[in-house]
């Protein structure tokens, strides 16, 4: 490319021209871009610093606005913040801050620049450099220009000190030993009685406490001057902020703090200030009954607004406080239960959390129904909203709130088929997961998988095809609750499911085949049955023992050949009774029509699987493949015999028989064993088996990373509490047992090198080798069969379709009811003891800014340990120990000092200052401080703080025996309280 | 940090202001910018000022054809961020004289020098309109 000729700086486009050529050319955006960015290329590599500053003003114009890259000119702006023109610094700083990051490579050049506009006379320069560093500053740059920031945060200039006290922020955030040099001022700016300085310093000290509120507690008598002086409400809610972070970790200061934040509440007009006077209490003033009814009361004077951003932080409100303070969000239940019809989507958001929270037991089958009405009448996104909410809210705790597990599965049948539901992944776990956990819900699970397989029209939606496949499993595990075994095959087998993916497929064809084996099962153990006992009865296949349910119901079944028509299985749907009788029924109509198999209906069975499972025998997909071949050569040994029967009807062929039935009963044990839920954990007990030598392997391991062993002892720490909670009854013994037997020098180098490289092992404690899931889910089933199966509880549920029904939810249906008396016990929900939540790990938050934190309780510290001067020895003990925990080393000087300190006779007397207000103190200490100056004064005024602490401890050791010091917390300064 | 961006979008969802408080890459920024214009651009009038988008918060005012959207952390005042949109928009004012649409375009360098007086690091510092201000007047005077 040529290099720029005069012509080029002559006639250059300035940012104006660009910005009216973009309007007038909105077709061609692009290309016209391009070809300014071509423009800039050139323009922007002359000498001419006024061509190159206007070139790169276009091009950061267009990065802002058009995301144009601008990285390639990182150089060019550093050229120009060099220049002596403010306009071009102007132009270049923009640049800079809005393209520099810490990975810009040219990043480390301007750190000469900035100090000198740091140092520059003119306030503007400096603005733009400190503005700069605030966007930009790294780890090299803060460090080297700590020292400039430091001289301007003392600036008479107020327009450049509030910006230099703002930058500080950035300063400690990337370089923490900024605080050393910093920290000090920072704390004097609070006294400042400029706003503007004030303003920026609580803004840094917000930020800060955010981040780690322990250091600041020292602080706190400074923000309670603040929070009681201040007029500008900007402040006040950032010191709002300060004391929400601070008062959970000292109570005496949250004591102190409460009133004038109800105070503030009671007066402000502001409602910014009330909002976040609410927020503070709801948040970190739990405990103050008459505070939260103070912003309860606010709370509600919101939600009464026209405003929806009122009426929205109202809820929000009620949503910080739900779970500790529910009552507050039932005394508001009319109007949460309005806002769930608002057209703002955000507050029909916050009031389905706010009444899902006041779900209990007691109203949740009332609130479900409504809402699942409700959703009905749903767009699709706040419909699943809806769903999603209220499957998460009921899983809860192992469906704690749920008693009647039957109205819960129907419902989520009924769930299912709603038309927006996209909720087939989490209903599909809770339909397995209430099926393995909830033996007496079993039957009515069926009936209700039985009713959505059958239903052609949900294989179409392929957000419910996991859902589906639930129920197909559920119907096939549990097949012998099923009224309706053959239409249940049939639906298992009808043409649509081809539209299921493959992996479904093969759930739907396990099903089928387990239902086609429990239909020969039975219909081969009623043969028998018939052979052996009542050899007159017909070849209908009445049973003799039947009950008189089942006797009354059966010539029902069996006056029609097939004995499984339409008409019988929607009377079945239609009356649920049929199906659950009552207690003690279900398997006896259950059972009665499994009696009622023919030889015509089995083999038409027989032949229906035969039918559709032979053209899958050639899928492509392994899986299907495999699951036809199955059912194909099952078939293929069945149907033989049951032919030869048809054709012999009751003549004497026990020896065939005997072939099929033994193939049955092999069968049948395959499937007998019930499946439970299996623990996360479960993978953590498998014993290792005695012939496994893990000690070679990892002495291997050890070789190749020898010094990497610290882990172990971490990972041992974090998992031991939970071991406790695990190690259930019947694991525990065995840990004993192991431990006590005779150790052969093997097992003792095993147990040692385990001891050394614990992450590397199993959890011994659970020695019970889990063969099947089986094993250990009975042990916590403690009675189940002493339970009645739970019944579906008809009356009484309002099925009244009206949307208008959420507001009709009464004052009953809402408010907990304490324990009603249920008509029908909870049925029993097995509980694995630990393994039902995702073991959470003891791992508390990492502190990202250790360092910085460390840093301030150096400063802290320091300050403290000035007043020990006399002895040299004792504050580098203290500077030593600082980077640990503050109050342990607080309690360790406080102890050195008390001794020390004991005769100074101002020590009565700064006591009874403080407790005599904090006005007298704060006059006290700005006496003080016109004494000393700078580092000194820092001093002073951590003696004094020292001097209170040691004052108060000493009455406490009075007090208390001496041996209790330790237990103490004397984290903060007691200036307040 | 309090705030983590500003932007100014038109009604037609284009951008006539970025400022990020936090760093992020061309696409990143192309990405939210869009997510964000398609968010909040779609509500009404009877609807919040607030808006949830990842982990974030979004507080928007519309001012005639003006978008203005701040993007603040989860314990923001939203309140008091609305507050400060008005105060912005009122600086603006001040300074241009019932400001519209074009003079944030072609004064966007002022616009970034307003924003910058006012919040640092993310945090606001300024909230008054003649200390706000004031600077910006010199500059203009001096050069």
């Amino acid at each position: 490319m040529a290099s720029p000729s005069l012509m080029d700086s002559l006639f250059q486009r300035s940012l104006d021209d660009i910005i009216k050529g973009l309007r007038h050319q909105q077709s061609t955006e692009s290309t016209f871009i391009s070809k300014v960015i071509e423009e800039i290329r050139r323009e922007i590599k002359t000498t001419d610093l006024q061509t190159k500053s206007t070139a790169l003003q276009k091009l950061t114009y267009l990065n802002s606005i058009h995301s144009i890259d601008m990285s390639w000119a990182s150089f060019h702006a550093i050229e120009c913040i060099s220049s002596p023109a403010f306009a071009h610094k102007k132009i270049g700083y923009l640049a800079i801050s809005q393209s520099f990051n810490e990975s810009t490579p040219v990043i480390l050049l301007i750190s000469n620049q900035l100090r000198k506009d740091l140092n520059s006379g003119n306030e503007f320069e400096v603005n733009l450099a400190l503005d700069c560093l605030s966007r930009i500053g790294t780890v090299d740059l803060c460090r080297d220009l700590t020292s400039e920031v430091f001289t301007l945060m003392s600036t008479s200039k107020v327009f450049v000190r509030k910006k230099a006290v703002g930058v500080v922020f950035r300063l400690f955030e990337k370089y923490p030993d900024a605080v050393r040099v910093c920290f000090k001022r920072l704390v004097e700016s609070l006294e400042s009685s400029d706003s503007q300085i004030l303003s920026a310093v609580v803004g840094v000290f917000c930020e800060l406490a955010s981040k780690d509120p322990r250091s600041y507690l020292p602080l706190a008598p400074e923000f309670y001057r603040i929070l009681v002086g201040s007029r500008n409400n900007w402040v006040l809610i950032k010191v709002l902020k300060i004391f929400a972070n601070l008062a959970p970790l000292e109570p005496r200061l949250a004591k102190r703090v409460v009133e004038p934040i109800c105070d503030h509440l009671r007066k402000t007009g502001a409602k910014s200030m009330v909002f976040e006077c609410i927020r503070t209490v709801a948040t970190s003033f739990t405990e103050y009954e008459s505070a939260v009814k103070l912003a309860a009361v606010k709370i509600r004077e919101f939600l009464l607004e026209d405003d929806p951003n009122l009426k929205y932080l109202g809820l929000h409100g009620l949503s910080i406080m739900a779970p500790k303070h529910l009552w507050a969000v039932l005394e508001n239940k009319d109007i949460v239960i309005q806002s769930l019809s608002d057209e703002d989507p955000n507050i029909k958001l916050e009031s389905l959390c706010l009444l899902m929270a006041m779900v209990s037991e007691s109203n949740v089958v009332e609130i479900c129904r409504v809402l699942v009405n409700y959703a009905l009448k749903s767009d699709l996104e706040f419909c699943n909203e809806i769903l999603g909410s209220i499957l998460s809210t009921c899983c809860q705790n192992v469906y704690e709130i749920i008693t009647d597990f039957d109205w819960y599965v129907s419902l989520l049948g009924e769930m299912s088929r709603i038309p927006h539901c996209q909720k087939g992944e989490e209903i599909e776990n809770q339909l397995i997961d209430i099926g393995m956990r909830v033996k007496d819900v079993r039957p009515e699970l069926v009936r209700v998988g039985h009713h959505l397989l059958i239903d052609p029209a949900l294989l179409g939606n392929p957000y419910l095809h996991r859902m589906l496949s639930a129920a197909a499993w559920v119907c096939g595990e549990y097949v012998e609750f099923s009224g309706n075994p053959v239409e249940l095959l049939e639906a298992l087998l009808q043409p649509r499911t081809s539209l299921l993916p493959s992996s479904i497929r093969t759930v739907y064809m396990q099903s089928a085949f387990k239902v086609l084996f429990f239909c020969v099962c039975t219909y081969i153990e009623q043969k028998e049955d018939m052979t052996l006992e009542v050899s007159d009865l017909t070849s209908k296949g009445e049973c003799s023992e039947s009950s008189d349910l089942a006797s009354a119901k059966a010539p029902v079944e069996c006056d029609q050949d097939e004995g499984f028509n339409p008409r019988n299985s929607s009377q079945s749907y239609e009356d649920p009774s049929v199906v659950n009788g009552g207690p003690g029924h279900v398997s006896t109509s259950a059972f009665m029509e499994e009696k009622s198999f023919t030889r015509e209906s089995i083999v038409k069975l027989v032949n229906l699987m035969e039918l559709s499972m032979c053209p899958l025998s050639g899928s492509y997909d392994v899986e299907i493949q495999e699951r036809a071949r199955n059912a194909l050569g099952f078939i293929e040994l069945v149907k033989q015999d049951i032919l030869s029967r048809l054709l012999r009807k009751e003549a004497n062929s026990e020896s065939e028989d005997v072939c099929a039935s033994k193939i049955v009963e092999w069968l049948h044990d395959a499937f007998y064993e019930e499946l439970g839920p299996v623990s996360i954990t479960a993978q953590e007990r498998v014993l290792i088996p005695d012939e496994l030598v893990l000690k070679q392997n990892l002495a291997d391991l050890e070789a190749i990373c020898g010094n990497v062993e610290l882990t172990s002892s971490c990972s041992f720490s974090l998992r031991s509490p939970y071991y406790g909670e695990s190690a259930g009854v019947s694991f525990s013994n065995h840990q004993v047992e192991e431990d006590s037997e005779p150790s052969t020098e093997a097992t003792s180098l095993l147990t040692e090198h385990r001891r050394r490289h614990e992450l590397y092992y199993l959890p011994s404690e659970k020695n019970e080798t889990i063969t099947t899931a089986n094993d250990y889910a009975p042990a916590t089933i403690t009675i189940a069969n002493d339970y009645p199966p739970a019944n579906y509880l008809s009356s009484g549920i309002n099925t009244n379709d009206d949307s208008q029904d959420l507001v009709t939810l009464t004052n009953q249906s809402l408010l907990p009811k304490r324990k009603p008396n249920y008509a029908k016990p909870r049925p029993v929900v097995v509980k694995l003891d630990e393994g039902d939540a995702a073991p959470v790990t003891a791992k508390k938050p990492e502190v990202k800014d250790d360092l910085l934190s460390g840093a301030i309780r150096d400063i802290l510290n320091e300050a403290k340990s000035a007043s020990s001067q006399s002895n040299p020895s004792d504050k580098s003990s203290i500077k030593k120990k600082g980077k640990e925990k503050l109050n342990v080393d607080l309690s360790d000087s406080k102890e050195d000092l008390a001794v020390r300190e004991q005769p100074n006779p101002e020590n009565p007397s700064s006591r009874r200052s403080k407790h005599r207000g904090h006005g007298k103190e704060k006059s006290k200490k700005s006496q003080e401080k016109k004494d000393g100056a700078g580092r000194e004064d820092g001093g002073e005024k951590g003696k004094q703080k020292s001097r209170n602490r040691n004052g108060k401890h000493k009455t406490r050791q009075r007090a208390d025996a001496p041996s209790n010091v330790a237990a103490q917390t004397p984290a903060i300064p007691d200036f307040l309280l | 940090m309090g705030i983590r961006f500003i932007l100014m979008v038109n009604k037609q969802g284009q951008t006539r202001l970025a400022q990020y408080y936090e760093w992020l890459t061309l696409e990143e920024r192309r990405a939210l910018e869009g997510e964000i214009v398609r968010k909040c651009l779609a509500r009404n009038d009877q609807q919040c000022s607030f808006v949830e988008h990842r982990n974030y918060k979004i507080v928007y005012r519309r001012y005639a054809s003006l978008f203005f959207l701040v993007g603040v952390d989860n314990d923001e005042n939203e309140l008091a961020i609305l507050e400060f949109i008005h105060l912005l928009v009122e600086t603006m004012d001040r300074h241009f004289g019932n400001v519209c649409e074009l003079d944030i375009m072609f004064h966007l360098e002022k616009a970034h020098f307003m924003l910058e007086e006012m919040v640092m690091n993310g945090c606001i510092v300024e909230t008054s309109k003649c200390n706000i201000l004031s600077p910006i007047q010199l500059m203009d005077k001096t050069s």
